[in-house]
């Protein structure tokens, strides 16, 4: 198989880090080549590089064979090469065939030719059987089709070489499904495939070749049948992990959260959590799993006060707190880890400190009266980034500019250093990489055996399954079963996050 | 625009032409009070109209343009000097000096056009305070400059206001024209007529061709057009460039079309009520145009009621004062910003910098 892309010993400095360090890279005509690594390894610097999005201060870039060199995102189009960046690049208010024939406009005179465009936008997709409607607007499509709109968007182009930055970090697992069959159809026809996750299932399973990057460097290349998931973990973060959560048996004790025929409504006022009843005692983590936007949302926006309950009750250690306001709801005990943790977990414009101390300022020590004591906020910080292995440069750092584990952490740091009796924790682990979660998971467990209860909402089946004593699965807003996690298995886990209560008949 | 914001328009409209239509009706047949009103809405309209399709450009492309109102006031001042520059000290003919006026006029917005542009494009000043900075500017230069060229004795013109070249003069659309009563509100000024066509040819670009296509994607996403090779910079640049030698063109129409004179702080506010109508229009510019036309209707009001002061009922008599109605198109625009038919959306990266 020939070559088709080869990055030779790029190097890219930005202020304060060596992004990439020496790093060679190839990419084989019809293969798809994971690049592994985590969070701030370098590998989207080195993506965005061979996407003429970033000059490199050093290397040099192949396609075919011949030496190019790149000033802006049109010439790497030039040369067949396609990007699906991870936050996506569309525009929501414009309807799919806008966004892809953007920079590359059919025109009939002076005006557009959305007809031309739109016939072979659907003559595209349904080659690739992933059927887009061109008229549709992008806003109005779930995140997957998005992605096949990203994908459509780049072929358009005529791309041979496709990079995926991160492609499953936003999807379900049937949606993962789908795009690798996409992908492995995609490279029967010759395109070549870079992949880049930190994920390492997937890895196995779609790779071809695997290059991982540490630090800024390559630091290994293998092969899927070379090597085992636990070794990659290794290698790529750097040190041994353990990719299983050690846990004693939980010894549940009293209820902590009593939910009784709880009813919430979205904010387009539709039934998102209908009739849900269930309970948390302490000691024990519930794990409720199922696929994103079957209320896990809304119902922990209003167990955390945050969303309006329209019906049925919420007791947390015998108090009533259906629509008690947030900080009632936090001081008696509760704890949240959000879904979004940039936008609900977050003030990102602030320094770490003032996050560590973000629900608990008003009280002393931090305060007296009017004053705020910041000396011992600081002293606060200080002692959480050292307990909590916070990677800051200083607790006066902007928490925007941390890298997402750590972001992750300051909101562990500060939820879980105080009394607590319950801890909410909502896609905990989402977009991190493997080091982060073992550490996250290790301190869940850890409330855990201390008595506090713990309700676990994640997307991630493997997560749930892991780290629960009992799962309950939602779908379309209700709970359709709540079993103990000795009995239960991805299968019939799965079948039940699909909606399907009972086995058909034989 | 939707339809409902479009009744809406339609039902101020009416209503206020109701009002003196049924005062006037006394004096002057209906239906030569409609033309007229109509004739006065339409001409009213026209810097407003102008100006929120300087908005529109601006912002479709992200950048917001608060210094419509100084640009338009400088536009007025060289327009206007140029003209009287050319009829009196060159002796040009009257209607040649005119169109160079308006020429200057939407020159001198394309450069003050340019200056924001490199104010909130390239410094990525705050767009806000770019904008102020301009029309302070405009308040400066125009009132000095005034002073020194018309004012002063020792000036170009000796210390006299010169004897002006007119106005431009209107101009009928063949065919329209002759039909009967009606006919007279198709006998309009250039700028008014270039306003109307404007605002279709506008549509046109942002909607339909490949560079509005590319306008409107710098103001989404700027990203996103940035990562499939679309030169942010240079789109934002030239849009509010152009956004400028509207404002320029709105700015002619008050020395050049309007009136024969300039008069210092004589846009009085125009600019920036073209930016209630251009968010009014949900920034596009047959919204933008029709929200301008709520203004000239609401102005036609006003000067008509005046005229027929003496006529007003006497359970209307609040109408007989100049200040009541002369409130009449600010009400009407704090009460169209207040939202209450609807909310507005601007483009997503209105009004924020693009670093690469």
């Amino acid at each position: 198989m020939s070559i088709v892309l080869e990055a030779h010993g790029i190097r890219k400095q930005f202020p304060g880090v060596l992004a990439n360090d020496d790093v060679s890279f190839d990419l084989k005509k019809g293969e798809i080549h994971v690049l592994l690594g985590e969070n701030g390894a370098g590998k989207s610097t080195l993506m965005n590089v061979l996407y003429g999005l970033y000059k490199p201060d050093g290397g040099e870039i192949r396609v075919n064979g011949q030496a190019i060199s790149m000033s802006s995102p049109r010439d790497a189009i030039e040369h067949g090469i396609g990007m699906v960046h991870q936050h996506f690049m569309l525009i929501p208010v414009f309807t799919v065939a806008e966004n892809i024939m953007l920079g590359m406009e059919s025109v009939r005179g002076l005006a557009l030719d959305e007809k031309v465009v739109a016939e072979r936008v659907r003559e595209l997709s349904r080659d690739l059987g992933m059927e887009l409607d061109p008229n549709a607007y992008v806003h109005d499509l779930s995140v997957g089709v998005q992605q096949r709109v990203e994908i459509v968007k780049a072929l358009y182009r005529k791309a041979e070489i496709l990079i995926l930055d991160e492609p499953t970090a936003v999807l379900t697992p049937q949606e993962v499904e789908d795009l690798f069959k996409i992908m492995h159809d995609l490279t029967n026809r010759g395109v070549s495939i870079v992949f880049i996750t930190h994920k390492l299932k997937e890895v196995l399973e779609v790779a071809d070749r695997i290059t991982v990057m540490r630090g800024g460097k390559v630091v290994g290349s293998t092969t899927p049948s070379e090597i085992s998931e636990a070794e990659l973990a290794n290698l790529m973060v750097g040190r041994e992990v353990s990719l299983t959560v050690d846990k004693a048996a939980a010894q549940p004790k009293e209820t902590v959260l009593e939910v009784s025929n709880l009813r919430v409504l979205d904010n387009l006022g539709t039934v998102a959590v209908d009739d849900v009843s269930l309970t948390v005692q302490a000691g024990e983590i519930l794990g409720i799993a199922g696929v994103q936007g079957n209320g896990q949302t809304e119902l922990v926006r209003a167990l955390t006060g945050l969303a309006r309950v329209s019906g049925g009750s919420i007791r947390l250690d015998g108090q009533e707190v259906a629509n008690a306001s947030p900080r009632r709801i936090t001081e008696l005990g509760s704890a949240h880890i959000p879904e979004d943790r940039q936008k609900d977990g977050l003030v990102l414009p602030f320094p770490v400190m003032d996050n560590l101390v973000l629900n608990t300022y008003y009280l002393p020590p931090f305060s007296q009266g009017l004053v705020v004591h910041w000396d011992r906020a600081l002293e606060n910080a200080n002692q959480r980034i050292e307990q909590f292995d916070i990677r800051t440069p200083s607790a006066m750092t902007h928490v925007g500019t941390l890298s997402g584990g750590n972001q992750q952490k300051v909101i562990v740091a500060r939820e879980l250093s105080r009394p607590i009796k319950l801890l909410i924790a909502s896609q905990p682990t989402r977009g991190l990489d493997v080091g982060s979660i073992e550490y996250i998971h290790g301190q869940i467990i850890k409330r855990r055996d201390e008595g506090v209860a713990v309700l676990l909402v994640s997307t991630e089946l493997d997560e749930v399954l892991q780290l629960s004593d009992r799962i309950a699965v939602m779908y379309r807003g209700k709970i359709l079963a709540v079993v103990p996690a000795a009995e239960a298995t991805k299968e019939s886990i799965g079948l039940l996050m699909a909606g399907i209560t009972e086995k058909k008949p034989a | 625009m939707n339809k409902r914001r479009f009744y809406f328009i339609a039902a101020i409209i009416i209503l206020l032409y109701l009002i003196v239509i049924l005062i006037g009706s006394a004096q002057i047949s209906p239906l030569v009070l409609l033309v007229s009103l109509l004739a006065t809405t339409i001409s009213v309209a026209t810097p407003l109209t102008l100006g929120a399709l300087s908005g529109v450009f601006c912002e479709r492309a992200g950048v917001v343009n608060i210094g419509i109102e100084g640009m338009m006031l400088t536009s007025a001042f060289f327009g206007w000097f140029g003209a009287v520059f050319l009829n009196t000290i060159w002796s040009v003919p009257p209607l040649a000096s005119l169109l160079f006026g308006v020429l200057v006029a939407i020159i001198i917005g394309g450069l003050l056009g340019l200056l924001h542009a490199w104010l909130s494009v390239s410094l990525k000043v705050d767009q806000v305070i770019g904008g102020t900075v301009i029309n302070i500017l405009a308040i400066g230069i125009t009132g000095f400059l005034n002073r020194q060229l018309f004012f002063e004795k020792n000036s170009i013109f000796g210390g006299q206001i010169p004897h002006a070249p007119g106005v431009l003069p209107r101009i009928s659309i063949p065919f329209l024209v002759d039909i009967p009563v009606v006919g007279k509100v198709f006998e309009q000024q250039p700028i008014a007529v270039a306003a109307i066509v404007l605002v279709i040819v506008a549509n046109f670009v942002l909607f339909r061709t490949r560079w509005g296509l590319r306008t409107r994607a710098v103001g989404e996403h700027p990203r996103a057009a940035d990562t499939i090779g679309i030169n942010v910079y240079k789109m934002r640049y030239w849009n509010v460039i152009i956004g400028g030698m509207l404002a320029g063109l709105a700015g002619a129409y008050f020395t050049i079309e309007s009136v024969p004179s300039f008069e210092p702080l004589m846009t009085n506010g125009r600019g920036f009520i073209s930016l209630a109508a251009m968010i009014f229009g949900n920034w596009t510019p047959f919204g933008a145009w029709a929200a301008a036309l709520v203004f000239g209707a609401a102005q036609a009001f006003q000067i008509n009621l005046q005229q027929f002061r003496a006529v007003i009922p006497p359970e209307w008599a609040f109408l007989q004062y100049s200040y009541v109605v002369g409130m009449v198109p600010y009400i009407l625009t704090m009460v169209i910003l207040t939202g209450v038919i609807g909310k507005t959306v601007a483009p997503a990266a209105d009004g924020t910098p693009y670093e690469k």
